[in-house]
This record gives C-alpha cells, sequence and structure tokens, in this order.
C-alpha cells in the first residue's frame, strides 16, 4: 500500500484528440498509486467523460483559448481528479442523472456521461464560476469505503 | 484516425462492422459514418464485432443509441458480439444488454439474421 501525497498537473487544449492522451496520464497515475487494473479503467473512463463534456459544451465558438486542466491529487488512499475549464459553466442543480429504466425505455442519445461519472467514482461534485473557471472534482478510494469500513 | 478502425464487409443477409481501438467522442464520428452509410444503402442488419475494439466511453455508446430506433422500425436489429470483459463492464453498467442482444461468439450473432442457423445462446440473458 502506498504511503504519499503528490499532485501531477496536465494543461492540454480542449479538443477531442486530446482525449486519448488525457486517459494515458491519468491512468499512470492511477497505476504508480496501486490501483487494480479493473479500478484504472474506471478512472481513465471518468476522466474521459468529463473532459468530453467540456470539449462539447464549455466554450464558445469564438473563445480562441480553449484548454481545460487536468489534476490528479495523491492523498494516501484517496485519487481526486479536477477537471478545470474557463469556459461558460452550468447550472449544476439542473444537471439530471438520467433514471437507466427510463432512459433505456427510451432509447435516448447522450446525457450518459454523468450518470458513468457517478457510478464509477466514490464522489463527484462540482464548483462553477461561469467565465471564471469551472470544476469537477471525483474522488476514488483506494480501499474502497465500504470495505474500508468493514476493515475498521 | 489510425487509433479507431472500422471494416466493413457485407453478405447477402447482413453486414459486418468490425471496430478496433478506442471509441471515444474524437472516434464515434468514423463510426457513425459507417453505420450511417449502411443504413442509407438500406442494410438494416448489422453485427457489430467488437474483437479489436479496447476502449468504449458513452459517445461510443451513443451511437448505437442513435440509430436503432431507425434500424428496427425498419425491421433489422444491431446484433453485438466479441466484448472483451472491459467493454461488456461498460454496456452493463449502463444496462445496455437489456435492449441489444449480445454474444460471445461472432456465428451466434450473424445465425440471428440467418433463418436457417441453429439457434444461437445470448450472453446477456
Amino acid at each position: 500500500m502506498q504511503k504519499q501525497k503528490a499532485e501531477y498537473r496536465l494543461r492540454i487544449p480542449s479538443q477531442t484528440d486530446n482525449l486519448e492522451i488525457i486517459r494515458f496520464f491519468v491512468g499512470k497515475v492511477a497505476h504508480k498509486v496501486g490501483f487494480s487494473e479493473d479500478d484504472i479503467g474506471k478512472i481513465e473512463l471518468a476522466v474521459d467523460e468529463a473532459c468530453t463534456n467540456v470539449m462539447k459544451h464549455a466554450y464558445k465558438e469564438d473563445i480562441t483559448d480553449k484548454s481545460l486542466d487536468v489534476a490528479v491529487k495523491i492523498d494516501y488512499q484517496k485519487l481526486t481528479l479536477v477537471v478545470t475549464d474557463h469556459g461558460k459553466g452550468f447550472d449544476p442543480k439542473k444537471i439530471r442523472i438520467p433514471d437507466m429504466k427510463e432512459y433505456l425505455a427510451e432509447l435516448r442519445v447522450g446525457g450518459l456521461g454523468i450518470y458513468l461519472m457517478k457510478t464509477l467514482m466514490d464522489e463527484v461534485d462540482y464548483d462553477i464560476k461561469p467565465g471564471v473557471r469551472n470544476q469537477v472534482r471525483m474522488v476514488k478510494y483506494l480501499i474502497n469505503k465500504k470495505t474500508s469500513d468493514i476493515l475498521n | 484516425m489510425e487509433n479507431f478502425q472500422v471494416t466493413r464487409s457485407d453478405s447477402e443477409l447482413m453486414s459486418t462492422l468490425k471496430i478496433g481501438g478506442f471509441l471515444d467522442a474524437h472516434t464515434a464520428p468514423a463510426l457513425e459514418e459507417a453505420i450511417q452509410r449502411l443504413v442509407d444503402e438500406g442494410r438494416y442488419n448489422i453485427v457489430i464485432d467488437f474483437r479489436e475494439l479496447t476502449y468504449i466511453s458513452s459517445a461510443g455508446l451513443g451511437v448505437f443509441m442513435g440509430f436503432i430506433e431507425e434500424i428496427r422500425s425498419k425491421k433489422g436489429d444491431i446484433k453485438m458480439c466479441s466484448m472483451s470483459p472491459k467493454i461488456y463492464r461498460v454496456f452493463d453498467l449502463l444496462g445496455f444488454p437489456t435492449i441489444y442482444q449480445i454474444f460471445e461468439k461472432y456465428d451466434e450473432a450473424a445465425a440471428l439474421f440467418n433463418p436457417t442457423a441453429a439457434p444461437a445462446t445470448d450472453k446477456s440473458s
């Protein structure tokens, strides 16, 4: 079990062709910390979904400097992913987590990203300051919380 | 797009798209284009072979959702096969096996479009 504190940062243009680099970066850090292959897959998918949302929705067409920051913070048993953009932001209260039963019955397109992020990670929250900076913060515990509670 | 490949093969009864590499928001349009072409040609019996696919995000899953209604309304379907456990888990997480038939082997999926073949076993049931 790793006993360490560290932070890794990546600033990258907000373009979908960079998703692969972002997943690679986050996956390598998660591997270094000791997450299982299964959990690394979940973390990579969660960061992809968060960054895809930024790439598709955060910036208006006329803004030239479209970049996003991905930070991975390691704090002993806890990995925190922070995705930051400087775009128009949104009201997190208006985010609707789809009811998957309804969703599938209606064969709807899109809106799955947020559901996946919430399912794959232990915690997901938002800090939105439109036009200044918007952040999605996601946490994954190396030993998941339930297991940790049982062990204690 | 070197990180995603889609290869099409047609038979009398159906078309197969073999997909490989990463299917994410960047590469999803290539798959969308390939399925759109099949739909435009009136080829509604489609098997997607996932054998070479190593990654999928919701943008990739969204492609199938975008076509399934139209294809089924034309009495066709999208059948899927040969997913790695990692890819299948993402489908499963979202409950997709309830709306798509997913098979372990290509032949099982293809048999569904071939009325003379033996019935196949569905992985999701």
